[in-house]
C-alpha cells in the first residue's frame, strides 16, 4: 500500500499539485484508519490529506481513478467470465431473431436497445451490463498501445449511436404539451443520465487500460495541465471553459485586495476622546489606548485593455476579469483600445451577459482610429486627453493589459507617465513570455519605468501571483523625471 | 437522541458518525462523514471550504450537538488580533490590585498581577483550557489577514498556547477543531498543511431533496424533488449569486405557506425572489426558464 501511495503522490506532484512530506505522512496515517476495501473511505482519506485546494480536485479524481478504484478483474479470469455471463443473461432479451452472439459482432443494435431501456427505466444493473459489454465488443482495445483511451471512447459512443439514443430518450420522456419548466427539467435529466453513461464508459475503458499497462503509464498519458497552468494564449475550448470558471472568484479577490488599503499594520491615529472615556474606568490612567480604525477604501480600479487581434484570446480573458470585477464592484472603469481607446464600462455591470457585452464592444465601442493595428501611443494619448481627469484620481489603481506591441508607432511614453503620475499605482499585465519583451515592435522596456510593476501573465497561476502581490503596499519606485 | 460520547467516539465508524449527525438534523454525505471520522482519529482540525450557505457552520454545530460537547465559536473578521482571539490581561483588575496595596514590593505585585486570575480568556484559550472536550469553530478564517493566521498555528498543531508571562498552556482535553472558509483568499500553506481539507459543494439533487424533507418535514416528497431539480437547474445558470441550501429551505417554507402543491411555471416565477438575491438574477432566470 505504501508503494502505491508514494507512486500516487509522485503522480500528483507531476500534475502540479503541491504535496508536502508532512501531508504524505498524514495520508499514510489516515490509511491505517480506513477500510481499504471501501472506495469512498480511501478517497476521503487521500483527498482530505493530500489535496488542499478545491480546484485541484478534478486532477486528483482522475489520478485516483487510475491508481486505486480500478484494479478490476483481469481479462480471462474466472471473475471476468462470471461478470460477462451475468451481462449476457441480462442482455439476452434484446437480441433480435438471428442476432450473433459472441464478441465479434459489429452490429450493436441489441446494445443500443438495451441502453435506451436502461436509461428510460433507470435500470442500473442493466446499464452496467450494457457498458461492460459495449466496451468488450465495440472499443477494439489493442493491448500495449500507449493511448489515453479517447479514441476507444469515441468508437464506443459512436457505435452506441449515442445521439440517437438521446433523441429517442427525449421523445420517450418529453411531453410536448408540458409547460416549459417541466420540459426544461426533463431535458436536463436526460443530459445528466447520458453524462453518467459517458462517465461509466470512460472509467470502464480506463480500467482495461490500467489492467493492461499499469497505473503509472496510464496516468502519464491522461495527464492534463491544471487550470492554473493552462497557457491562456494557446488554450483549447474546454480549457477555456474551465479557466472561465475560476476567473470569477479570482477577479473578486483581485478587487477585494486592491481595496484593502493598508489597513493592516497602521492602526490609525489615537482616538483621544474614546481613550479618555476608557480611562475613567481605570482611575484616569489611560491604560487602554483606543485608536481610530482606518476605513477601508472602496476599490477604484481603472482597466485599460488591448483587445487587438494579436492578443485576442488574452483579451477575452482580461475582459472576463473586467466582467467579474464589474459584477461585484461599482467603482470600476474599463476602457478597451486597439489604436484608439473608448470607455466600455457601461457594457458591463451586474447581471449583464458576457457574450452580449463582448458583442457590443466589438460593434459599438470606438476602439479603431486608423487601421485597426495596435497603437499604444495613440491609445494612451487619447486616454490622457479624454478620460484621465474624470476617471483617475489619486486613489485609483490603473491596470494596463496588453503585449505592448505597437507596430513601430510612436510610444508616447509621456502619456503613460501622465496617467501614472495621477494614479495611486499602475500595473501592467503582459501576456507574452518575459523573454520576448523588447524584441521586434515590443515597447515594454519603454513603458516599464512608469509602471509600479510589470507582470508576465500567461496563466491563472501568474494572475494569482499578481493578485497576491498587488495589495501589498509598495513604495512607489523613483520615477525618472524626464 | 443518540449521542456519541467521547468513549463511544473512539470506536465509532464513519457510518455511526453519519447517523449521529443525521439525528441532529444535519445530513452529511459520505465524504463529510469520512473526513469527520478521520479528523477524530488523527486529532487534526478540519478545514471546510465551499460556497456560502452550504452548511459549513452547520456542520460544526451539528457535530458539537452529536458529540454532546460545548461549541466555542471564534468569528473571524478583518483586524482580529491576539487580544480578541487568544487572551488579554485584565488591565482594570491589575490596576486596582496595584492601587489597593501600594506598600507591597513590586516583585510581589508583579508576580501576582500576571497570574491566572488576571487573565481574560478569549475563545482559543478557552477551548484549550476547558476540562470537558469542546468543539472549536473558527468561522470564516479567510477574513483575517495572513499574519493573524499564524496565531492559530500553535493551537492547530500542538493544541497549546504560549503566554510570555505564564509559559505554555497545554490543552487539558483535545478540542475538535473546525475551520470554515469562503475562499475569498488563499490560505497559507502552513495552515492548510495542518488541516484535513473538506470541500462542501452544492448538494446533489438526491441529497438536497433529503435535506429539504428533513428540515421541512411537512413538505410533500414529490414537491421536494422537483424543487431540488429546479434549484440545480438555476445553479447551472451564469448568475451572480446561485441559490444556496439555506435559500432553497426558505423557498420550501414559502411554497408551503402559499399552499403550492405542484411546481409549475407560475409558481416558480412568483417565488423566484426568495431563491435569488439580485433583481438582475431574477430577470435572467425567469427569461431562461420561460425558454427564451
Amino acid at each position: 500500500m505504501l508503494g502505491i501511495l508514494t507512486g500516487f503522490v509522485e503522480e500528483l506532484r507531476e500534475v502540479g499539485i503541491p504535496v508536502s512530506m508532512v501531508e504524505t505522512i498524514d495520508a499514510a496515517r489516515a490509511l491505517e484508519h480506513v477500510d481499504l476495501g471501501s472506495r469512498s473511505g480511501l478517497k476521503a482519506a487521500l483527498g482530505s490529506t493530500l489535496v488542499k485546494n478545491a480546484r485541484h480536485h478534478r486532477a486528483f479524481e482522475a489520478a485516483f481513478e487510475v491508481f486505486f478504484s480500478l484494479t478490476g478483474p483481469v481479462a480471462g479470469s474466472d471473475e471476468m467470465e462470471a461478470r460477462r455471463e451475468a451481462a449476457m443473461a441480462l442482455l439476452s432479451g434484446f437480441r433480435g431473431g438471428g442476432g450473433g452472439g459472441g464478441g465479434d459482432s459489429e452490429d450493436a443494435s441489441d446494445l443500443v436497445a438495451a441502453l435506451l431501456r436502461s436509461l428510460r427505466d433507470r435500470d442500473e444493473p442493466l446499464l452496467q451490463a450494457v457498458v461492460r459489454t459495449a466496451v468488450d465488443r465495440l472499443a477494439g482495445i489493442e493491448p500495449g498501445r500507449p493511448v489515453g483511451g479517447a479514441y476507444y471512447m469515441y468508437r464506443v459512443m459512436r457505435r452506441l449511436q449515442i445521439d440517437d439514443v438521446e433523441q429517442e430518450l427525449l421523445n420517450a420522456l418529453l411531453d410536448v404539451d408540458a409547460p416549459s419548466l417541466e420540459r426544461r427539467l426533463v431535458v436536463e435529466e436526460v443530459q445528466r443520465r447520458l453524462e453518467q453513461v459517458r462517465e461509466m464508459v470512460r472509467s470502464e475503458i480506463r480500467a482495461r487500460l490500467v489492467a493492461d499497462r499499469g497505473p503509472r503509464a496510464v496516468a502519464r498519458t491522461l495527464r492534463r495541465p491544471l487550470v492554473e497552468d493552462v497557457d491562456l494564449s494557446a488554450a483549447t475550448r474546454d480549457e477555456l471553459v474551465e479557466v472561465e470558471r475560476v476567473i470569477h472568484p479570482l477577479s473578486r479577490r483581485l478587487a477585494t485586495r486592491l481595496s484593502q488599503r493598508r489597513r493592516r499594520g497602521a492602526r490609525g491615529r489615537l482616538d483621544v476622546r474614546r481613550t479618555m472615556r476608557a480611562a475613567l474606568s481605570t482611575g484616569g490612567v489611560p491604560a487602554d489606548p483606543r485608536f481610530r480604525r482606518p476605513r477601508p477604501g472602496k476599490p477604484e480600479i481603472v482597466l485599460l485593455c488591448d483587445i487587438s487581434g494579436s492578443v485576442a484570446t488574452f483579451a477575452r480573458f482580461t475582459m472576463q476579469i473586467v466582467y467579474g470585477i464589474a459584477a461585484q464592484f461599482s467603482r470600476v472603469r474599463s476602457y478597451a483600445f486597439i489604436d484608439s481607446i473608448d470607455e466600455v464600462t457601461g457594457f458591463f455591470g451586474p447581471g449583464v451577459d458576457f457574450a452580449e457585452a463582448m458583442r457590443r464592444i466589438g460593434t459599438e465601442a470606438e476602439v479603431v482610429w486608423l487601421d485597426g493595428h495596435s497603437d499604444y501611443g495613440n491609445a494612451f494619448g487619447r486616454f490622457r486627453d479624454a478620460f484621465l481627469d474624470e476617471a483617475v484620481t489619486s486613489r485609483s489603481t490603473v491596470i494596463v493589459t496588453g503585449d505592448a506591441r505597437s507596430n513601430y508607432h510612436d510610444p508616447n511614453a509621456a502619456a503613460l507617465r501622465a496617467i501614472a503620475r495621477r494614479a495611486r499605482s499602475l500595473f501592467w499585465l503582459n501576456p507574452e513570455p518575459n523573454r520576448y519583451w523588447d524584441t521586434g515592435d515590443s515597447l515594454m522596456g519603454v513603458y516599464a519605468p512608469w509602471c509600479d510593476a510589470v507582470y508576465e501573465v500567461r496563466s491563472i497561476r501568474q494572475l494569482e501571483r499578481f493578485v497576491e502581490r498587488a495589495a501589498v503596499p509598495t513604495v512607489r519606485p523613483q520615477r525618472p523625471l524626464a | 437522541m443518540p449521542l456519541l460520547h467521547s468513549a463511544a467516539m473512539t470506536s465509532a465508524t464513519p457510518g455511526d458518525i453519519a447517523d449521529a449527525l443525521r439525528a441532529q438534523g444535519y445530513l452529511p454525505d459520505e465524504r463529510i462523514a469520512q473526513v469527520v471520522f478521520l479528523a477524530e482519529r488523527l486529532d487534526k482540525p478540519i478545514l471546510v471550504e465551499g460556497p456560502a450557505g452550504v452548511g459549513k457552520t452547520e456542520l460544526a454545530k451539528a457535530l458539537a450537538a452529536a458529540l454532546g460537547r460545548r461549541l466555542i465559536r471564534l468569528q473571524c473578521y478583518e483586524g482580529l488580533d491576539e487580544a480578541k482571539a487568544l487572551y488579554e490581561w485584565n488591565y482594570r483588575k491589575q490596576l486596582l490590585r496595584i492601587q489597593a496595596d501600594e506598600q507591597a514590593a513590586w516583585s510581589e505585585i508583579e508576580e501576582d498581577i500576571f497570574s491566572e486570575p488576571f487573565l481574560l480568556t478569549r475563545p482559543l484559550l478557552e477551548a484549550i483550557r476547558s476540562v470537558d472536550p469542546v468543539v472549536l469553530l473558527i468561522d470564516e478564517i479567510d477574513r483575517v489577514e495572513m499574519e493573524t493566521e499564524a496565531l492559530l498555528l500553535e493551537i492547530l498543531s500542538d493544541f497549546q498556547v504560549s503566554i510570555p508571562e505564564l509559559g505554555t498552556i497545554k490543552a487539558v482535553s483535545r478540542p475538535m477543531v473546525v475551520l470554515t472558509s469562503n475562499n475569498t483568499r488563499e490560505l497559507s500553506e502552513a495552515l492548510k498543511r495542518r488541516c484535513l481539507f473538506l470541500h462542501i459543494a452544492y448538494p446533489t439533487i438526491e441529497r438536497e431533496t433529503e435535506i429539504l424533507l428533513t428540515r421541512v418535514p411537512e413538505l410533500p416528497e414529490s414537491l421536494a424533488e422537483s424543487m431540488s431539480r429546479v434549484v440545480a437547474s438555476i445553479r447551472s445558470e451564469p448568475i451572480r449569486k446561485p441559490p444556496s441550501v439555506s435559500e432553497s429551505l426558505d423557498w420550501a417554507r414559502t411554497l408551503l405557506a402559499l399552499g403550492v402543491e405542484r411546481l409549475d411555471d407560475d409558481a416558480v416565477n412568483d417565488t423566484l425572489h426568495v431563491l435569488l438575491k439580485y433583481q438582475s438574477d431574477v430577470e435572467k432566470v425567469a427569461a431562461s426558464l420561460a425558454g427564451d
